[in-house]
């Protein structure tokens, strides 16, 4: 049952962890370089951060250190865990491109915010290559443990220390559910290692303990991803971080938290799937539900952006419920497009904001067009993604979670998509209503003269265009890295 | 029932009436002292199944750790001393119903080991089948096929300190407060400044009278 305990490592564990170590080794340089760096430098400490971001990618990208199961089985490179750190990746960078400008002129960067966010990233990627109960138990400790402390980083703010203190208590109930299930399942089945658990559950007379603990399990995987009725956090998260925290949150760990849904649910309890398949669904069916029904009575944009996060995460379960090579590969494209949608709105938001004004209240973008038609088409574009109009990225996500929805059997959760998904466009649409044909208020916003934020901003927004023109690549991709399972 | 199982229900109810206690005394210094009981007789279980090394770890580790917790809370609650005195007193009781419960549960433990025919880790086979103590055993286990967890388990701590200290470290002005760095770089010259003066008379002061009369008597 178990793996010999005794066989000693060797030298050809290491490769495939290689972008892992890089990342966290350059975490604790840049940890030591900061303290070396005068306050008015601070910018030496943010491109050292990129630049090892930057070097992970490459690596992710080019395959160094290539594929395996390493470290007896702890830690399993495939081609699902590249694709998602690819993404992991790619979205940190930005996020710390987003955030530079918006944290220095607010005095709220510090050399730890990057740092964090370096080893914030570490822990993502050791949860989407997890091999184990114990390391996905780390991963997200190691990840949860960086967003606690980054939502708290600005201490002068009560919102910001309220959204905290939230986060950590719900979080570590979250973590103590998730852990209640892990233990049941260690139980029923006498191992850790999830490949061991996949196969010990066919022959095991413990029914009810392997779906007691599966159902723990997945409770606290909804708290990560943000499902309803897991979803209290997120409003009060997104509204109270700084807004490139709340743009951290929401776009990376999301993916993430897709990744350790596939590790728990398919790699590790998958033969159960067709027992916990319902309760998937209806986790899906609240978030959709929910999700759009109180993003419709939002006012601050910041809120309803976490609403829309929630019914998103529903059409997200829509296609692991759907299950199988095709639902998981149309969840992990819906994951990869709505962390890079997600990432563009809180960008405009951080691209609009000043000291001492943020751009967080949907009345803040009246008449936006007659300022600056630039960044209205740019807010279009996002807006328009996320409720999921035909040329645009998001509604190719959508087509192939319904998709992969009726394909598993689950005819009344896509008729339920469609409907939420078009009582979705309502509130998207306003913002744009509002940004075209509404007059302005109070006096102009001053532009940005932050040419990078801009720049990146831009290709951001375009990206979901283009994209949503030519999403084949991606979804071959995605379809490549499920292509194992039934 | 040998003795192992007697001794197990002993240390099992112990452990369950003390946790129970822990959430239903309103004293929180009560409650302190019955989490202590538990751990401890928790710890006792472990080393009667032969799991030495994480009974003493959780002594160790939770009873010394709770102890300072229970300081904590004595010093929050109030710092009069008078009255930390009169609390020394009333915390007495149970605090010696805690000591000797817990003298109880060691000579049983000590009892149960000398009347146990078999080998006392009777049920623990990973132990007898690398026939080594369990100490071995854990530390060979945490080395190789738990080598990655642990390490990245030691990540999240660092981690952990990291952010407590961005968190709680904040210049606040007039603090007065040590800065070691600009203390060990002070020169001589900064802490004695020597002033150059020419010679002075000296000079009778109002108050040296004592010293002037010294003078005249002989």
């Amino acid at each position: 049952m178990t793996t010999s305990p005794l066989l000693p490592l060797t030298a050809a564990d290491l490769p495939p962890l290689a972008p892992e170590l890089v990342l966290i080794g350059s975490a604790f340089a840049l940890m030591i370089l900061d303290l070396f760096v005068s306050n008015r430098n601070k910018i030496v400490t943010h491109l050292f951060s990129l630049a090892a971001l930057a070097v992970v990618l490459f690596m992710l990208a080019t395959g160094v250190g290539g594929q395996g199961e390493v470290f007896h089985g702890m830690f399993v490179r495939d081609t699902a865990a590249d694709v998602m750190k690819t993404g992991i990746v790619l979205l940190s960078g930005l996020t710390l491109v987003y955030g530079w400008r918006y944290l220095r002129d607010r005095n709220l960067f510090q050399g730890e915010i990057p740092v964090l966010i370096l080893f914030g990233t570490a822990g993502m990627m050791i949860l989407v290559s997890a091999g184990s109960l114990l390391m996905v138990y780390l991963g997200l400790e190691l990840l949860a443990l960086c967003s606690y402390a980054l939502v708290a980083s600005n201490r002068e703010n009560g919102l910001a220390s309220e959204a905290a203190m939230k986060y950590i208590v719900l979080g570590s109930l979250a973590s103590g559910l998730l852990l209640y299930g892990m233990s049941l399942i260690y139980g029923a089945t006498g191992s850790l290692h999830l490949d061991v658990i996949r196969e010990a559950i066919p022959h095991s007379e413990e029914r009810v303990l392997l779906i007691t603990g599966a159902v723990f399990m997945i409770a606290g995987v909804a708290f990560k991803l943000g499902a309803a009725p897991f979803h209290m956090w997120l409003p009060d998260v997104y509204q109270g971080a700084p807004a490139p925290i709340a743009l951290f949150i929401s776009s990376a760990p999301k993916l993430a938290a897709f990744g350790m849904a596939y590790r728990l649910l398919e790699m590790g309890v998958g033969p159960l799937s067709t027992e916990l398949q319902l309760l998937i669904a209806g986790l899906a069916a609240v978030s959709l539900v929910i999700g759009n029904l109180m993003a419709i009575a939002q006012s601050n944009l910041k809120r309803m952006l976490a609403f829309s996060t929630v019914s998103h995460i529903g059409f997200l379960l829509m296609g692991i419920a759907g299950g199988g090579s095709q639902g998981y590969a149309a969840a992990l494209f819906y994951a990869l497009a709505y962390a890079i949608m997600s990432t563009a709105a809180f960008g405009a938001i951080i691209a609009l904001s000043r000291a001492g004004f943020e751009a967080e209240n949907i009345e803040d973008f009246k008449g936006l067009n007659a300022r600056n038609p630039w960044m209205a088409g740019l807010v279009l574009c996002i807006m328009a993604s996320l409720a999921g109009i035909p040329p645009f990225l998001g509604f190719w996500t959508k087509l192939a979670v319904l998709g992969a929805a009726v394909n598993g059997g689950l005819l009344w959760l896509a008729i339920l998509g469609v409907l939420c998904a078009v009582v979705g466009c309502f509130y998207y649409l306003r913002v744009i209503k509002v940004m075209y044909f509404d007059e302005p208020v109070g006096e102009a916003m001053p532009r940005s003269n932050d040419r990078v934020l801009g720049l990146v901003l831009g290709v951001n927004a375009l990206a979901l265009l283009a994209l949503g023109l030519a999403w084949n690549p991606i979804m071959v991709w995605c379809q490549q890295a499920f292509a194992h399972l039934a | 029932m040998d003795w192992v199982n007697i001794a197990f229900w002993v240390f099992a109810i112990a452990a369950t009436v003390s946790a129970g206690a822990v959430i239903s005394v309103r004293n929180p210094v009560h409650a302190v002292l019955c989490l202590v009981l538990t751990f401890f007789s928790i710890a006792c279980v472990w080393l009667l199944v032969g799991a030495e090394f994480l009974g003493v770890a959780l002594v160790l580790v939770y009873v010394g750790a709770v102890m300072v917790l229970f300081l904590f809370v004595v010093m929050m609650l109030d710092i009069d001393p008078t009255k930390m005195r009169e609390g020394w007193v009333r915390y007495l009781p149970v605090g010696l119903i805690v000591a000797v419960a817990m003298l109880v549960q060691m000579l049983i433990l000590i009892g149960v080991k000398g009347r146990a025919v078999t080998p006392f880790p009777a049920d623990n086979a990973a132990a007898l089948a690398a026939d080594s103590s369990n100490v071995t055993w854990l530390a060979r286990t945490l080395f190789t096929e738990y080598l990655l967890p642990f390490e990245f388990a030691a990540v999240i701590l660092t981690v952990a300190v990291v952010a407590a200290v961005m968190l709680t470290l904040r210049r606040r002005t007039g603090v007065k407060s040590q800065n070691p760095g600009e203390q060990t770089m002070v020169k001589a010259g900064q802490r004695l400044r020597m002033v150059k003066m020419g010679a002075e008379a000296p000079v009778v002061h109002s108050n040296s009278k004592p010293a002037a009369g010294e003078e005249t008597q002989p």
